[in-house]
């Protein structure tokens, strides 16, 4: 089966349950385990948080989720038009946030390629990000 | 996101009943930081939970925070009976090890 859904919302915190609730019922039919389901909540939850903290930092912008099913295979792209990131390796690393004195913790892209298959950023300064994350569901069973 | 609590002996419970994200982090925190602002006489804190449907990145910086700061009080911190997707981000976090399950 081929599927797929275009989300846009505004970049206020108040959207992140909206946002990783609906990627969970989209990929429903898909009958992941309640580990899989929670693994893309958080992953989806991650992305979204950098968008609204670090991409739109001064003001409310908008976000764009498209998802895709394919199989059963997923793949996510979470993008912002927002400030872009300055130094992605450094972003890449655990621990690492440039805001550590809002007590930060800086694990949002660990947890997000702990928990799916495959995770890639693209960012441009003044342009935005895009996060592409992709997993498959049971691909052990059934 | 609610907080409920209890004081047993010296050992504070804390419940988290809800979802910890970058929406409900910055309230929590002052809820929790508003119960410990006066600990007198307790020896330990107990975060429960088992209601915490769901949490991110953005809660293991909140719990690193009311870590460090019952800390610098002498005052030691548990958690307990986390769901399973939150004991995930407990064990990658490596919040498990400041704050061990009881």
């Amino acid at each position: 089966m081929k599927n797929k859904v275009k989300l846009y919302f505004s970049s206020v915190s108040e959207n992140e349950a909206f946002a990783r609730n609906t990627i969970a019922s989209f990929i429903l039919p898909l009958n992941p385990t309640l580990s899989e389901l929670s693994d893309v909540k958080t992953a989806v939850s991650e992305a979204v948080t950098n968008a609204i903290v670090h991409g739109y930092p001064d003001a409310v912008g908008e976000i764009e989720i498209l998802a895709e099913i394919d199989g059963q295979d997923i793949h996510i792209e979470i993008s912002d038009d927002g400030v872009g990131i300055d130094d992605l390796q450094k972003a890449l690393e655990p621990f690492y946030s440039t805001k550590l004195e809002n007590e930060r913790s800086g694990m949002g892209f660990t947890i997000m390629k702990t928990f799916m298959d495959s995770v890639s950023v693209n960012s441009q300064k003044n342009a935005g990000t895009k996060v592409i994350m992709s997993k498959k569901i049971n691909s052990s069973a059934r | 996101m609610k907080i409920k609590y209890y004081l047993d002996k010296s050992t504070l419970f804390i419940y988290f009943i809800g979802e910890l994200d970058e929406c409900t982090a910055s309230k929590t925190r002052d809820v929790i930081d508003g119960l410990i602002k006066d600990l007198n006489g307790i020896k330990k804190v107990v975060f429960n939970l088992s209601e915490l449907s769901f949490m991110d990145s953005t809660g293991i910086g909140m719990f690193i925070g009311r870590y460090k700061k019952l800390k610098s009080l002498g005052v030691s911190v548990f958690t307990q009976n986390p769901t399973q997707s939150v004991e995930k981000i407990l064990q990658i976090s490596g919040l498990y090890k400041i704050m061990p399950a009881i």
